[in-house]
């Protein structure tokens, strides 16, 4: 299969590759996949309680290059938002940016759920109700 | 300099040996003869080579000239032994073994014949491959016509008991075919002193051409006899009808010569080197051979790494040909069926890479080959949350895992 000019380029060189401290309430972390279905991606914020300002995004994949793209991806974008403006993230943005082909859609849509997945444990430990399910279209 | 994408995978194919082609070119051009024209010397040159090719490969399997019929290759050699067989012996029984790990020309073929009627019974596997011999025994009835297990695993290379496994097959009656694609050339097959009544291989595995095979058919004690699956001319003692592909045999012929006559010093070049590899590769940590080690071909090494994806690790090793167990490389999205047999789970089959080296595989390849494999699993571990957990102390079959 032929990968895209920038997933090659997040694969060979992912950015903020690593693990934030998930015990300190201002850390958001989302885990998600599944060992057997061949992707577990952890995405993991660091808000600042004041601006709401995602500071640090750091993220590890276990999965195929579009996965470990599309979480680097996700973590780029992710900094210097603020919550609400992370919640519209939409896994199609990914799918576009790193010119994903249908096959590895999944792989956006997953780094869409790590991103909110981390949101709702931020928002639960600090607090505020839980992020309703979203639906997606596969 | 090293030639890129280095060639591991001599499973799946082998570059053809210089000396095959050089016997081969003049049964293209010159000497283009039908080896079954009988009146000119055009097709007698072309049966003389016929001939030729019927020793060189009788000696390399221990049987007689007359008993090697040509085929396009194993994959029609499996369907004429088995579809064949139970055409041939429909009278006597119904009833055919094999087994799960068998490559998909014998389960397809036995699956299409189970469509039909046929009773197929599929042996198991145990964690290192090998079936069990007191569970084909007990498999065995008056109704069973053939077992069919291969002799080397196409994946892990693992070796079956052949010797054994034709004594109880012959003890209840029934007839013995191995697909022994992955075997001839590369290890000592003698189907008289081994029992096999039936055997399927093909010249690309062996560094011949492709689209060239044989099935070798016993002509005595018992006779043998498969019912033709093409009609036409009754080529091949009416067995396998069809224009024979001389330059093909030509080169099968030769190549059965050189592997028989380079056998002994090959196989010690070849499985230093894999054991170098292996040695090397499982100084990795959470890394594991897949089947057994002992009963094995010289020349493959199966390795699944832990808490590292196939599919990734396959990115990671662009320069190297190999195969993995990892789906996402195939068409299909399931993990390789003969590493699930062996119980492996789906992430750990999904995570192995086979080595299948050669006769023109180098130690600076391999060399290259480990640099890579180990810089490609540090790297994506460091990547990997399962690999984190793990050290972490975290018992991953105990998480809760958000289903996608």
């Amino acid at each position: 299969m032929a990968y895209s000019e920038k997933v090659i380029d997040h694969y060979s060189n992912p950015r903020n590759v690593g693990t934030l401290d998930k015990s300190k309430t201002e850390v958001g972390t989302g885990l998600v996949g599944a060992p057997e279905c061949g992707d577990v991606m952890r995405l993991q914020i660091e808000v600042d309680p004041e601006t709401h300002i995602i500071q640090d995004a750091k993220f590890k994949t276990f999965g195929c290059g579009s996965a470990i793209a599309s979480s680097s991806l996700a973590t780029e974008w992710l900094k210097g938002k603020t919550v609400d403006q992370a919640l519209e993230i939409d896994n199609m943005d990914i799918v576009e940016e790193l010119s994903l082909p249908p096959v590895k859609i999944h792989c956006s849509v997953l780094a869409e759920d790590a991103i909110r997945a981390a949101i709702n444990d931020y928002r639960i430990k600090n607090g505020l109700a839980p992020l309703e399910e979203k639906a997606h279209l596969h | 300099m090293l030639k890129l994408p280095v060639y591991l995978d001599s499973n799946a194919t082998t570059r053809m040996d210089n000396r095959v082609l050089e016997a081969m070119l003049p049964f293209f051009t010159e000497d283009f003869g039908n080896a079954a024209s009988r009146n000119h010397p055009y097709g007698w040159k072309a049966e003389e080579a016929i001939d030729y090719a019927r020793e060189q490969i009788a000696k390399l399997i221990g049987s007689s000239e007359k008993e090697i019929i040509f085929t396009s290759g194993a994959t029609e050699s499996n369907n004429l032994a088995i579809k064949g067989i139970a055409e041939m012996y429909a009278t006597k029984g119904n009833h055919i073994i094999t087994a799960v790990t068998e490559h998909k020309a014998v389960l397809d073929t036995c699956k299409h014949l189970e469509k039909q009627g046929l009773q197929v019974t599929y042996l198991s596997v145990n964690g290192e491959g090998l079936i069990d011999l007191g569970e084909l025994a007990a498999a065995l009835t008056p109704q069973t016509i053939l077992v069919s297990i291969m002799f080397a695993n196409n994946e892990i290379g693992v070796i079956q008991p052949i010797s054994e496994i034709a004594r109880l097959t012959h003890a209840a009656g029934a007839l013995f075919h191995t697909d022994a694609t992955q075997a001839v050339g590369k290890v000592p097959v003698d189907v008289e002193a081994m029992g096999i009544d039936l055997m399927s291989f093909t010249a690309h595995k062996m560094y011949g051409p492709k689209g060239v095979g044989a099935l070798y058919v016993r002509r005595k004690n018992p006779r043998v006899k498969v019912t033709a699956q093409m009609d036409g001319g009754g080529h091949e003692r009416g067995m396998r009808s069809g224009t024979l592909n001389v330059p093909g045999i030509v080169g099968l012929g030769k190549a059965a010569e050189i592997c028989r006559t380079e056998m002994e010093s090959e196989t010690k070049r070849i499985s230093e080197l894999r054991d170098y590899l292996e040695t090397s590769l499982l100084k990795l940590p959470e890394s594991y051979v897949n089947g057994s080690r002992e009963h094995r071909l010289p020349n493959v090494s199966n390795i699944s790494f832990k808490y590292v994806e196939g599919e990734g690790l396959m990115m990671g090793i662009k320069d190297l040909a190999v195969s993995s167990g990892s789906a996402c490389t195939s068409a299909s999205l399931e993990p390789s069926y003969v590493l699930k047999c062996l119980g492996l789970s789906d992430d750990l089959a999904h995570s192995s890479l086979r080595f299948g080296l050669s006769r023109y595989t180098t130690k600076e390849e391999i060399d290259f080959a480990i640099e890579c494999v180990e810089k490609a699993v540090v790297q994506l571990r460091e990547m990997s949350p399962l690999w984190e957990m793990f050290q972490d102390g975290v018992d991953l079959s105990t998480v809760q895992w958000a289903a996608h």
